[in-house]
């Protein structure tokens, strides 16, 4: 018999959601093949974290200290380490998040340990982990196995295992630890947090959002979108590339490195669907996709779905619009 | 300061119908135009910044066939200075190979900064930059949104979750990994490529790196790559453009919205 980690993720003294979708995740796991789950706190002194925690595990192993009250992916990959070499788990989880996407892959290398980023299921055959993924941005998945190695380290993408409102409690046992000595100086020393998500207008309050993606091709032609926008009485919001090429200001971004929201209903305009954008619109009450490839992924989560060229389809919005 | 950029070549694949290929292990890539990851295109171009402000020379590095050297002349017209691309033969690579590879090749060049995307838009493993980072005993952030040297530091700003930035100071030498929207990438004209083909492009075999079989041995494998389950998707609305919007409109109202 086994065990699983799971590294906790928080930011300002909250622990993030993506830690108790892996939490959910892994206990199933254990279950079937009746693994340990273990939570693994690197946090602030007095994080007030661990009875929490301790809810959803068999066991939460916390290191509090305050030099781990924000994430250093220096100091979490050392004491990491030392921990996975302690204990050897079948599996680690860590989240596929900014945090995730720094700290997994050098914890692979420094420990030795396969790692698959990015993962929407696991499940064991043999013994081993398979894990499955979404490639070009989710029109295909893939599975994948892994080298047989003493463990294994894995990202999980946020939303993928979302835990239910009514999840039993578990009494899991609190072990405390101190940081080891010894530990390495970090390179990188933490200064401040910037909000980058205000601005004139707030999307998250629109009740009807007119929302453009790459698909609308070039600057000029936001304007003709924007006037559909304004006959409907709607806000204009955008996925990621029309903010990066400073065709909208940030404000206007809907996913993970932008805003959520939740309207009544979301016209998805030349928008593919990738997760980072869809996993801002999971609060919208009714979302209608346009876009000219059948096969975009934004179909899977949309509720209605036209495929076409979305010019047309603003065009004639317009027409009926402007003559009702 | 002297800069190393990673950089790989991707297939678009939007308004595409990918299809599996028949060992079911990737999809059928002779129908399919390449083109320079997007992240990478943000991170050459984030280098040839700095080299500009602060001298020093960028150098662009790809594992890939001779096709790929297409996306190497284009970095050379953006304004590196040299490049290489490794040629890995008929070996298959995961990211963690792939991090093998590069710190081989990487270890013995002169640098202050590595530049990687955070992702490749065809496998989004997102794995190959802190590897690295880690392979040679670098600072690293991830996600990086803004850099700015400062003495033998650099003033970075990592993008999280939810509209937020976080900025901190990190060592150099460091590798980031570039996230889109750093800069306004330049546009590069088909005269600039021609040109810039008098610019350095060195050829290595990964046979000649020295690389031990193990390190050469792939730790994860995709076994089965498919066409993603049927599950209940949208419901598609037919017909010409006039009927489509005039269905449109009765569902926004349908759903309490006044328009
Ligand atoms: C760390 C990280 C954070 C991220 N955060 C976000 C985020 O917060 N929000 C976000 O949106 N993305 C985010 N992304 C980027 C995300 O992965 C995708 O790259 C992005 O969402 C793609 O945007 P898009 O759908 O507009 O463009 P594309 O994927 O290029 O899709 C364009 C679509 O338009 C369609 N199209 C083209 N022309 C037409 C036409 N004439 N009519 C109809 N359809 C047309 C195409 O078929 C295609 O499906 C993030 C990525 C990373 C790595
Ligand atoms: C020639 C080739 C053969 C492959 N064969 C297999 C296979 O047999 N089995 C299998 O499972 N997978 C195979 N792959 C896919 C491989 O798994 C992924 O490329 C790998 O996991 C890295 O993931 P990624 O491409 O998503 O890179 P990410 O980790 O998302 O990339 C991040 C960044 O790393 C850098 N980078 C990534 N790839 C390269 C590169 N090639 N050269 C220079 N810099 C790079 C770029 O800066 C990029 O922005 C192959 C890839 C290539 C290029």
């Amino acid at each position: 018999m086994g065990e699983i980690f799971v590294v906790v993720e928080h930011r300002k003294g909250e622990i993030r959601e993506i830690t108790f979708e892996m939490l959910f995740k892994a206990r199933e796991l254990c279950q079937t093949s009746s693994h340990n789950l273990t939570a693994i706190l690197l946090g602030g002194k007095n994080s007030g974290f661990v009875d929490d925690l301790a809810k959803w595990a068999d066991r939460v192993i916390a290191f509090e200290d305050n030099r781990l009250e924000i994430f250093n992916a220096d100091l979490y990959k050392e004491i990491l380490d030392r921990l996975i070499r302690e204990h050897t788990p079948f599996l680690t989880l860590m989240g596929h998040t900014s945090w995730g996407m720094d700290l997994a892959p050098a914890l692979s290398i420094r420990t030795g340990l396969p790692l698959a980023t990015d993962c929407v299921d696991i499940q064991t055959e043999d013994g081993r982990p398979m894990v499955f993924r979404q490639i070009y941005s989710g029109k295909l998945f893939s599975k994948v196995s892994f080298k047989e190695s003493p463990g294994y380290l894995i990202t999980v993408r946020p939303g993928a295992f979302l835990p239910p409102d009514d999840v039993e409690e578990s009494q899991g046992k609190v072990v405390r630890q101190e940081l080891p000595a010894g530990l390495t100086e970090p390179k990188k020393e933490f200064i401040e947090f910037v909000d980058t998500g205000a601005g004139d207008i707030d999307i998250a309050q629109a009740e009807l959002l007119v929302s453009i993606g790459r698909g609308v091709g070039e600057e000029e032609n936001i304007a003709t979108i924007r006037e559909l926008a304004d006959l409907m009485g709607a806000t204009l919001s955008c996925s990621r590339p029309v903010v990066d090429k400073n065709w909208l200001p940030k404000f206007h971004q809907v996913g993970t490195s932008g805003k959520s929201v939740k309207p009544k209903v979301y016209l998805a305009f030349g928008i593919s669907g990738a997760f980072q954008h869809v996993a801002g619109i999971t609060g919208a009450g009714t979302v209608i996709a346009i876009n000219k490839d059948r096969k975009a992924p934004i179909f899977r989560v949309a509720d209605y779905g036209i495929a076409d060229d979305l010019f047309k389809i603003a065009d004639s919005l317009k027409e009926k619009l402007g003559n009702g | 300061m002297n800069i190393i950029v990673c950089i790989k070549r991707v297939p678009l694949t939007q308004e595409v119908d990918l299809e599996v290929d028949e060992l079911k292990k990737g999809v059928k890539k002779d129908a399919l135009a390449y083109v320079i990851n997007d992240w990478d295109n943000y991170a050459v171009e984030e280098a040839v910044l700095l080299q500009e402000k602060f001298g020093g020379t960028v150098t662009a590095i790809t594992i890939g066939d001779e096709d790929d050297e297409e996306i190497l002349r284009r970095a050379l017209a953006m304004g590196a200075d040299k490049s290489i691309r490794i040629e890995p033969g008929e070996r298959e690579l995961d990211g963690f190979v792939i991090s093998k590879i590069l710190a081989k090749t990487i270890r013995d060049l002169e640098y202050d900064l590595i530049l990687t995307g955070v992702q490749a838009d065809d496998d989004n493993a997102a794995m190959v930059g802190t590897m690295l980072a880690e392979e040679l005993g670098l600072s690293h952030a991830a996600v990086v949104t803004g850099m700015e040297p400062e003495g033998s530091d650099a003033i970075i700003r990592v993008e999280l979750e939810g509209g937020m930035d976080e900025v901190s100071k990190i060592k150099l030498p460091s590798l980031l990994t570039i996230q889109t929207g750093i800069n306004e990438p330049r546009y590069v004209s088909i005269m600039g490529i021609r040109k810039a083909r008098k610019k350095e492009l060195v050829v290595i075999n990964v046979e000649d790196l020295g690389l031990s079989e193990d390190d050469l041995a792939q730790r994860t494998m995709i076994e089965e790559v498919f066409l993603p389950p049927e599950t209940e998707g949208a419901e598609m609305i037919e017909g010409d453009p006039s009927s489509v919007a005039s269905q449109i409109i009765q569902i926004i109202k349908e759903k309490g919205v006044s328009i």
